[in-house]
This record gives structure tokens, C-alpha cells and sequence, in this order.
């Protein structure tokens, strides 16, 4: 193609766009936050309507603990993340590990919250609407933190083996994108579950 | 104007063996081969749905026919919605989306085409479940079914107790998997448009055909995603023995309703505002003049993405909902009017003063326009609540979806297939058997579907099986049912020609319709890097620029 009727001329500025990266996880996110409103409506529009007991203020305690590690692992990785752009990757590798335990420590949290919860409330899934929304919204989060941690052993795997550079910040910065999500979505739904519901 | 070529160091495709050449379609992560592949899945899908709309209306063309049973009929059209729906329409516009973004924004590909590469078999992998349903709905216990719940699967219906067996899993499964594939397409072409557009381009001079896309891409997300929502609270409902949708122990079944119509409404112009891409193109090429009114289709657009989001319970009027939010679903369905007339009359102000060439592409885009402009004032007429009232769930509801569906969607999706064609194939295909399609086709639309608004208004529901003469039914079903001879014969033609075409079709050179957009200019079928350099564009009509470089459109945009 002939391109000298529309050569641009040099003084106009440089062409910029945004990383595809960024844009894509944050359109990503946008659609994730739709399936999570739908739940959380779900589950406010049933507060309240299940036929039978456990209702959620005998069973549900609020666990402090847990959100704490989850809420403060968004601290950390943003740590890993900047301690990566500045090259330091032992740095990143340590923050990086401590994001993966307080996920870890979330989830096992959980787990434990819903042995107690089955084992010795007798709340399960089909036991009435309280059971299904609360182990339907609760569980599709939990599941989230898992992929998410699944994801960040890939990295560590990749850290101690080496593999990973100042050049992958980027990449480690696009990722912390969902992890910061899955800990806004948990801010949304211990409101509704253990403050408005309970 | 003569493309460049990058000699690429591979043997002459044709002289690989087939098995290896179908392997690279497999393993494809090309958005060109992967839109073909998006668009031949759609079309394999609507001869499937095509023939069991032609088993409904066989049965329907007289009173107390026997061709099919109840049990069937309802299987027919549960099936057939949710095909045209999700396996043929989407697939169809996602499969032009892909094609065409990246060569009219001036892109070697797609923002992420593996991704793009799981998109495609998600979808594609979601219309096998549904249609394996046939084979395994029953489970163990018996012969094949399919799902018979209707395409909007109201509950209690779906619950184990009215639906045993699997054919509502399939049903379920099959969406939840291909709106996953619909999300990540959405994903890309979103990414794709903000991120890969070529130097110059810039958002205020981006193709309709992008822009309106992109509108598109972001209404999947917001609004694919709570029918995966509700598809997962479905299954969790059917498998784990959960009450969402259960009112035996304070469930509701309205929310299902609220949920899926959140998604429902939505789709309709997601599957509409492609179509309005394909003739926001196709009518200026057409017309000798650039689109009238650019920056007010584009907030047209925009608006009409924010308004639908705020419509969906018009689809539930009669199931007594307040007189407030009943207003409410009244004025923003009305409201919706307002952009869509500004696109018609800007799509006219277009055409005005034009010199209107009448090629196949151009008479489906009028026919869209005047057939659009009759759904959409079937669509008024049926906002009002009170009217709404009389005529909901009758025939009338019927004939004005498909009003929109057939004789604005799928027009414009034909009228994108003979404008774009000759790209994909580097073939031109043969103008009078694309009219003979064009007119057989508008015969057979209009009998169907003009006539099938009538038994609407005389009282006959949808969904029946069967109806008692002497109703005054019987003749409009007879007229409605012979249409689709004429709409089957529209698509052999179309078929034929395009096959015929494709074997021993005239080369189509790199710009049949001497356009304005990128894609025309490289060549036809575009080598696999679209772009030998990737171009510079300063105004809306990049290659009017190259053509007339003593007028240029960037000196007065």
C-alpha cells in the first residue's frame, strides 16, 4: 500500500495505547462482579424467607481472623509486585509466599467454619434457602481464592526455579488486579452475609 | 492500489496434505480462520434450527395435525429458540466481529488469540451438550429427549420434580459453557478495540463497525454473565438440592424470571447492534457517501447500550408486578425508541442525495431498514403495558421477535455475507442468483411473519401443539406455514450460490466495492499477517484518503 497520503507528520505525538493486559483483566473483573451481584442479590432478597432453621444468627459466627489474612494478602502482593518492578526478586519471592499463606490461611478458615457449619449445626446446602444462598455465595468466592492460589503457586514454582525477571512485573501487576478483586468481593459479601444477614 | 507481500518462508497450502491442512484449522489461533470457523458453526446450526422451526410449522398448518407429538413440539421449540439464540446468532456476529476488528482497526490479530482459539470451541462445545441432550437427556431410564422447557426455562418447570431425566442439565450446560466462551470474546474484542488499534486511529475514528462492537462486547459482560449466574444457582438447585428457584420452601419463582431477563432483554440488542454495524457499512459504500452523523451513531449506540440494561421486566408484565415498576419497565422500553430512530434516520440521511447502488448487499440493508422499523414499532406497541396485557405470550409476541430477528438481524447478517464474501473467499459470487436469494427470501419472510401477527391479535398463544378450527386461525396459519417454502428455497439458493462461488467463483480483487475501510486494502483472502506494514490512518475513510489524495476526508474531519 502506498502510504505517503497518510504518512503522519513528526510532530504529532506518539501513539499510545492501553496494555491489553490491564484492559482485558479489568473487563475481566467487570464481568466476574456481574455473576457476583447476582448471587449477592440472591442472597439479600432471600434474608430472612427460609421455612425452616438454622437461621444465620444461631449458626454464623464472624470470622475476624480469616478476613484480616485475606484483606492484609492484598498488602503483600502489592509489596511483591513493587519490590519486582524494582528488580528485587528475592523480595518478591518472600511477599509473594506470605500472600500465598494468608490465602491459604483464608481458605483453610473457611473449611473449618463450614465443618462446624455441616458437622455440628447441621447446615447444609439443601437444608433451607439460608444453607443454599450462604454456601452458594460463600463457596463461589472460596472458589475464586482458590484458582487465585493456584495461580500464585505457578509464580512461586517459577520463582524458585528461577525463572522470573524485573521484565514480568507486568504480569505479576495484572494478576494482583484479581487478587485485589477476590478481596473486594469478600469485603462485599462478609457485609452481607455477616453484618446485614446476621 | 497494489498490497505488499511479506514472502513467508511455507509451502503453497495447496499442496500440503489434507489431514495437515484440516489440523491447522484445529489448532487455528488466527482470528481470520477462527471467524470462519465461528461462521460456518453458526450456519450448520441454523439448518438444524431451520428444520425444526420447519417441524413446528408442519404441524401448526392445520387444525388437529398429527405430524409431531405434543411431547415433541415442545421439545421443537424449546430447542429451536435456544439454537437460533445462542448457536447460530451469536456465533454468527462473534464470527464477523472476529474477521473483521483487527483488519479494519489495522491489526495483525486479536488482542489474545488463544484465547480467542478457546472462545470458539467453548461455543462450539456448548451446542454439542445441548445436542446431546437427543442421545442422553434421558440418562439410563430410557430413549433420547430434549430439553422441553421453553428457551426461558420459567420455573417450576426446570425443577427435578417437572423436568427428570437430563435434558435440562444439557440445557443448562450447554449455556453456562458457551457463555463462557461468550464472555471470553467479549473480553477480546474489548481488549482488542482499546488495545491494538493502529497509529492514527483513534477512538473518533474508528470504523461504526468497531465502535458498535465494542458497545456490544461490553453488554456480554454486563449482561452474559448473570445468566451464568443463574445457570450456576440452576444446576445448584437441580444437583446439590438447593431452593433457589424451589417456592415449596420459600424459593421464588419470579426471581428466575427477574434473573434471566436480565440477560434476556440485553441479548436481544447484543444480538441487534452487530447488525446495525454490518449496515452502518454496508449503506454508506453503497450510497457513494460516508455514514451521516458519525458521533450521534456512536451515542446512539452507547445509549441504547445503557438503556437496555434497564428494560428487561416488559417481558414480565402480567406477573403482577406494582403499578410503579410497571411505569418504569413502560418508560424505558419507550425510551429505547428514541436512539434506535435516530440510527434510522441517520442510516436515511445516508442514503439521501447518495448515488444508491442496488447490489445484493444494499437491498438486504434497505430491507433491514423498513422491517426494523416495523419490529420496532410492534416493540412500542407492546411496551404499554395494558396492550402488553391482552397480547402477551400470543402469537403476536412471536411474530414481533421475529420480525427483529429474522427481518432485521438476519437480513443484515446476509447483506454482510455478500458484502464481506468476496474478502473472506477472494471470490466474487454471482449477482442475480444473490437477488433471486434476496426476493425469495423477502416473500418468504413477509408471508410468514406479516401474516403471523394476525392469529396473535385473534387470540391464539404461543406454545400450543395444535388448535381447534373454526377460530378464525386456520387460514394465517396456512399462509404463515407456506412462507417458510419460499424462506427454505432464499436459503438453497443462497447456499448454492456461495458453494458455487467459493469452487469456481471470478477473483474478487482486494476492493470489488471500491470501499473506504482497511480490510479492503489488503488483499483478498488477506495473508495471514493482514498487514505486510501496518497502516497510518488521519481520518474515518483511510483508503478515500489514499484514492484522492487532492481531497483527503482528514481535512475536514
Amino acid at each position: 500500500m502506498s502510504s505517503a497520503a497518510i504518512t503522519r507528520p513528526s510532530n504529532e505525538p506518539q501513539w499510545v495505547l492501553p496494555s491489553r493486559g490491564h484492559v482485558g483483566m479489568f473487563t475481566l473483573i467487570a464481568a466476574e462482579f456481574a455473576i457476583f451481584t447476582i448471587f449477592v442479590v440472591a442472597y439479600i432478597f432471600y434474608i430472612g424467607k427460609s421455612m425452616s432453621g438454622p437461621a444465620p444468627k444461631d449458626v454464623l459466627d464472624v470470622p475476624i481472623f480469616t478476613t484480616a489474612s485475606l484483606l492484609s494478602s492484598s498488602l503483600t502482593i502489592h509489596l511483591a509486585v513493587r519490590a519486582l518492578r524494582n528488580a528485587k526478586v528475592a523480595a518478591f519471592g518472600l511477599w509473594w509466599f506470605v500472600t500465598i499463606a494468608l490465602g491459604a490461611v483464608f481458605l483453610v478458615g473457611t473449611g473449618r467454619a463450614w465443618q462446624h457449619l455441616i458437622f455440628e449445626k447441621g447446615l447444609t446446602i439443601s437444608t433451607n434457602l439460608f444453607g443454599t444462598t450462604y454456601y452458594s455465595l460463600v463457596g463461589l468466592h472460596a472458589f475464586h481464592v482458590t484458582v487465585g492460589l493456584v495461580i500464585l503457586a505457578m509464580g512461586m514454582i517459577f520463582t524458585l526455579l528461577g525463572f522470573v525477571k524485573q521484565e514480568h512485573s507486568v504480569r505479576a501487576e495484572i494478576f494482583s488486579l484479581y487478587w485485589h478483586f477476590v478481596d473486594v468481593v469478600w469485603v462485599i459479601v462478609f457485609t452481607v452475609v455477616y453484618v446485614i444477614g446476621r | 492500489m497494489a498490497s505488499e507481500t511479506i514472502a513467508l518462508n511455507v509451502v503453497n497450502p495447496a499442496e500440503r496434505p489434507i489431514g495437515d491442512r484440516l489440523h491447522d484449522w484445529i489448532v487455528t489461533v488466527d482470528h481470520k480462520k477462527l471467524g470462519i470457523l465461528y461462521i460456518l458453526y453458526a450456519m450448520t446450526f441454523l439448518v438444524i434450527g431451520g428444520i425444526e422451526a420447519t417441524i413446528i410449522r408442519i404441524q401448526l398448518i392445520v387444525p388437529h395435525n398429527h405430524f409431531v407429538s405434543p411431547e415433541v413440539f415442545n421439545r421443537m421449540f424449546t430447542v429451536h429458540g435456544t439454537t437460533m439464540i445462542f448457536f447460530v446468532t451469536m456465533p454468527v456476529l462473534f464470527g464477523f466481529g472476529t474477521y473483521l476488528i483487527p483488519l479494519m482497526i489495522g491489526a495483525r490479530d486479536m488482542a489474545f488469540p488463544r484465547l480467542n482459539a478457546l472462545s470458539l470451541w467453548l461455543t462450539a462445545f456448548g451446542g454439542l451438550l445441548l445436542y446431546y441432550s437427543f442421545i442422553g437427556g434421558n440418562g439410563l431410564y430410557g430413549a433420547g429427549n430434549a430439553p422441553d422447557v421453553g428457551w426461558f426455562a420459567y420455573a417450576p418447570l426446570t425443577a427435578r420434580a417437572f423436568s427428570p431425566g437430563h435434558s435440562t442439565d444439557f440445557w443448562t450446560l450447554g449455556l453456562l459453557v458457551s457463555g463462557f466462551g461468550s464472555i471470553g470474546t467479549a473480553v477480546n474484542f474489548i481488549a482488542t478495540i482499546l488495545c491494538m488499534r493502529c497509529t492514527g486511529m483513534t477512538l473518533g475514528k474508528m470504523p461504526l463497525l468497531a465502535w458498535m462492537n465494542l458497545v456490544m462486547a461490553g453488554m456480554v459482560i454486563l449482561a452474559v454473565s448473570p445468566l451464568t449466574a443463574a445457570q450456576m444457582m440452576l444446576s445448584i438447585d437441580r444437583y446439590l438440592g438447593g431452593h433457589f428457584f424451589d417456592s415449596q420452601a420459600g424459593g421464588s419463582a419470579v426471581l428466575w424470571m427477574h434473573f434471566f431477563w436480565i440477560f434476556g432483554h440485553p441479548e436481544v440488542y447484543i444480538l441487534v447492534i452487530p447488525a446495525f454495524a454490518f449496515v452502518s457499512e454496508i449503506i454508506p459504500v453503497f450510497s457513494r457517501k460516508p455514514i451521516f452523523g458519525y458521533p450521534v451513531m456512536v451515542a446512539a449506540t452507547v445509549c441504547i447500550g445503557f438503556v437496555s440494561m434497564s428494560v428487561w421486566a416488559h417481558h414480565m408484565f402480567t406477573v403482577g408486578m406494582s403499578s410503579y415498576g410497571n411505569s418504569f419497565f413502560v418508560i424505558t422500553t419507550m425510551i429505547v425508541g428514541i436512539p434506535t430512530g435516530i440510527k434510522i434516520f441517520n442510516w436515511i440521511g445516508t442514503m439521501w442525495g447518495g448515488k444508491i447502488q442496488f447490489k445484493s448487499p444494499m437491498l438486504f440493508c434497505i430491507a433491514f431498514l423498513f422491517q426494523f422499523l416495523l419490529a420496532g414499532l410492534t416493540g412500542i406497541m407492546l411496551s404499554a403495558a395494558p396492550f402488553n396485557w391482552q397480547l402477551t405470550a400470543s402469537y403476536f409476541v412471536v411474530a414481533h421477535f421475529h420480525y427483529m430477528l429474522v427481518g432485521a438481524i438476519l437480513f443484515a447478517i446476509f447483506g454482510a455475507f455478500y458484502y464481506w464474501f468476496p474478502k473472506m473467499s477472494g471470490r466474487i459470487y454471482n449477482e442475480t442468483l444473490a437477488t433471486w436469494h434476496f426476493w425469495l427470501f423477502l416473500i418468504g419472510f413477509h408471508l410468514t411473519f406479516d401474516f403471523m401477527h394476525i392469529p396473535g391479535v385473534l387470540g391464539m398463544p404461543r406454545r400450543i401443539y395444535t388448535y381447534e378450527a373454526g377460530r378464525g386461525w386456520e387460514i394465517w396459519n396456512l399462509i404463515v406455514s407456506i412462507g417458510v417454502v419460499f424462506q427454505i428455497a432464499g436459503i438453497l439458493v443462497f447456499a448454492f450460490n456461495l458453494l458455487r462461488s467459493l469452487a469456481k467463483g471470478d477473483s474478487a480483487g482486494s476492493d470489488p466495492w471500491d470501499a473506504w475501510t482497511l480490510e479492503w486494502s489488503t488483499s483478498s483472502p488477506p495473508p495471514e499477517y493482514n498487514f505486510a506494514r501496518i497502516p497510518v490512518v488521519r481520518s474515518r475513510r483511510p483508503l478515500w484518503d489514499i484514492k484522492h489524495p487532492e481531497d483527503p476526508d482528514w481535512k475536514y474531519e
